[in-house]
């Protein structure tokens, strides 16, 4: 029993809504990581991999940068192409169209693409390849609290979900590699591909919801995306004297769904500020209310994943 | 006119925009709400939609007929999303990852693949405060495709010029964002003067470009933040059509789902000003 060497649990923190404050606190959960009183090996994921922040706030010493190769995307030869319109008819996306350049030919509009390949096997005359696209990088980068696995989808590419898997499966192997106990993710906003990809086969969700009528109904929808996948999850009211009422709704909610609220953070100027300096805040304004919110709920959190008892 | 009101980062106020955009506008024109954000849609909290109709979103996906498929496998290779697989004689389909693209079902050599549809989601329509028609797609949980349902969404409608169409878009700068963006005559990019608010709204720029859509700039939560923002936007020649200031009791009563201009309704006005500076914009690079 003893022999094996404890694999590194994940904490998945998610919102549904976006800028409830999942990576400020993802941040500060880093910070707190490092150097607690009792620290814990960490290795950090930032998985909102076309809006990607925590290195913002975590300032890596950046690694070098990988391709991401993701689908590719069908080009027409204009030399080949005879104008028969067999691609256009097979094509479900709209992409397709008369070449703006060159008179008499196909074009396809490589944003409207979703790389089918639909028309590559209509073409009578083989004028149509998938040409494989770089959608973006991914680094493992270091930073003062440890390591950082990030990304940056290029703008408005797809594969979102292909990429978080990619950095989620490089962190777990390189936690595996150092003994890391514990892996933290900062999730994407929504419910959808990317968030299936970050969730995943993690231990514990931790939801960072905020006390409006958008953020509960949110809230539902990202509790409901963990359950299908049975992955044990509390939440945590961010902001949460800013409409006390709509904390109450909150509170009710879980209690009737019997998910345990695991903290609440007051709304604090020093929150956005520290964003500012690009500090976490528990660096930044220590014994400011949200920092030693932000404190308690990681203890919390620690205690819930049973972390520090692999440490002992 | 169709505008999409996008932001890159979440939560940096889109739909508080997109809604109150649309309650402005209802007096003089017709307007019509997408909530494209079909993931974690809120439109209808502010503009408290009745609906009368509810379709399911599909995509058609294989299915094989076992007395046609001679498990040639061609589907197998044709398919570029890993959604066919073949097991000893027998392919087998997976839904959640196919794209209802239909090549399997051409390419299949024995014509023994159909289509059926499955449902991945939902499309409603009603009709909101002050007569604002309103559309939303919602994403069933546990489904991972958004794209396919905001296509769907914007088609339940043809762009007309009788109407003004607001796409309030999803957040981030992916796939979902583009669908969202893909046709419109301007975006509106919501943006909050923060690192955060700032380096995604780089991402939105980024595309916004490549697309050739006209943008314009709503700076969110004004003052809370430091210059970067403002040298950005003096660099990338973003005309800023609208700020609004931080105010903790706006932000309670937004929580309420009260929308900018039922609190603040001096707003109504200043967004009319900012739909006609749009019209300016459009109507001087193509019309």
């Amino acid at each position: 029993m003893k022999t094996q060497v404890p694999k590194a649990k994940q904490l998945i923190i998610l919102s549904g809504k976006g800028g409830t404050g999942k990576t400020s606190i993802s941040a500060a959960f880093a910070h707190l990581s490092a150097t607690d009183q009792r620290p814990v090996q960490t290795v950090i994921v930032d998985a909102d991999v076309d809006a990607a922040n925590l290195g913002l706030v975590l300032k890596p010493e950046l690694g070098p940068a990988n391709d991401f190769w993701g689908s590719s995307l069908a080009v027409i030869n204009p030399d080949l192409c005879i104008n028969c319109l067999a691609c256009s008819a097979v094509c479900r996306y709209d992409a397709i169209f008369p070449d703006p350049q060159i008179a008499d030919v196909q074009w396809i509009d490589p944003i409207a693409c979703d790389g089918c390949a639909a028309c590559v096997y209509a073409c009578p005359v083989n004028a149509i390849s998938m040409v494989k696209q770089q959608e973006g990088n991914w680094f493992h980068s270091k930073t003062a609290f440890g390591p950082l696995f990030h990304a940056e989808l290029f703008p408005g590419k797809e594969n979102s979900g292909k990429l978080v898997t990619l950095i989620r499966q490089q962190a777990r192997l390189f936690a595996e590699d150092t003994r890391a106990n514990l892996i933290i993710i900062d999730g994407p906003p929504g419910i959808g591909c990317p968030v299936i990809s970050a969730c995943a086969g993690t231990d514990f969700g931790l939801i960072i919801t905020e006390p409006s009528l958008a953020g509960l109904h949110d809230l539902k929808r990202v509790l409901g995306t963990l359950r299908h996948f049975h992955i044990p999850s509390v939440v945590c009211i961010n902001k949460a004297d800013i409409y006390p009422e709509g904390a109450r709704a909150i509170r009710e909610f879980a209690k009737a769904e019997n998910i345990e609220l695991l903290g609440e953070i007051p709304y604090d100027e020093n929150l956005p500020k520290s964003m500012i300096n690009g500090d976490p805040i528990t660096v930044s304004f220590p014994d400011s209310p949200a920092a030693l919110a932000v404190r308690e709920l990681w203890q919390k959190v620690l205690r819930s994943l049973d972390v520090q008892e692999d440490l002992a | 006119m169709q505008i999409a009101v996008a932001s890159g980062k979440g939560g940096t106020g889109k739909t508080t925009i997109a809604t109150s955009l649309a309650l402005s506008l209802a007096k003089l024109a017709k307007v019509r709400y997408f909530d494209c954000d079909v993931e974690a849609p809120n439109g209808h909290i502010f503009l408290k939609p009745v609906f009368d109709q509810i379709s399911p979103a599909v995509i058609l996906i294989p299915q094989i007929q076992p007395e046609k498929c001679t498990a040639c496998g061609h589907c197998v290779e044709v398919c570029q999303f890993h959604a066919l697989a073949k097991v000893g004689k027998t392919i087998l389909v997976f839904p959640q990852l196919c794209h209802g693209c239909g090549s399997c079902t051409w390419n299949c050599p024995e014509n023994a693949i159909i289509e059926v549809p499955n449902p991945i989601g939902t499309l409603e329509r009603g009709m909101a405060r002050e007569n604002i028609a309103f559309l939303r797609g919602q994403l069933t949980i546990s489904e991972p495709m958004a794209t396919p349902i905001i296509r769907q969404l914007k088609k339940m409608e043809q762009p007309s010029e009788e109407f003004v169409d607001i796409f309030d878009a999803p957040p981030g700068a992916s796939c979902s964002v583009v669908e969202t963006l893909q046709g419109v005559d301007f975006a509106l990019l919501v943006t909050e003067p923060t690192p955060f608010g700032l380096h995604d709204l780089k991402q939105m720029i980024g595309i916004v470009r490549d697309m050739n859509i006209p943008a314009g700039l709503v700076i969110n939560r004004d003052g809370i933040g430091d210059d970067s923002l403002e040298e950005l936007i003096q660099e990338e020649k973003l005309p800023i059509l609208l700020r609004v200031p931080f105010n903790r009791l706006l932000a309670e009563k937004l929580a309420a789902g009260q929308s900018l201009v039922d609190v603040m309704p001096e707003y109504r006005e200043v967004l009319v000003k900012l739909y006609q500076e749009i019209r300016e914009i459009v109507g001087g690079s193509d019309k």
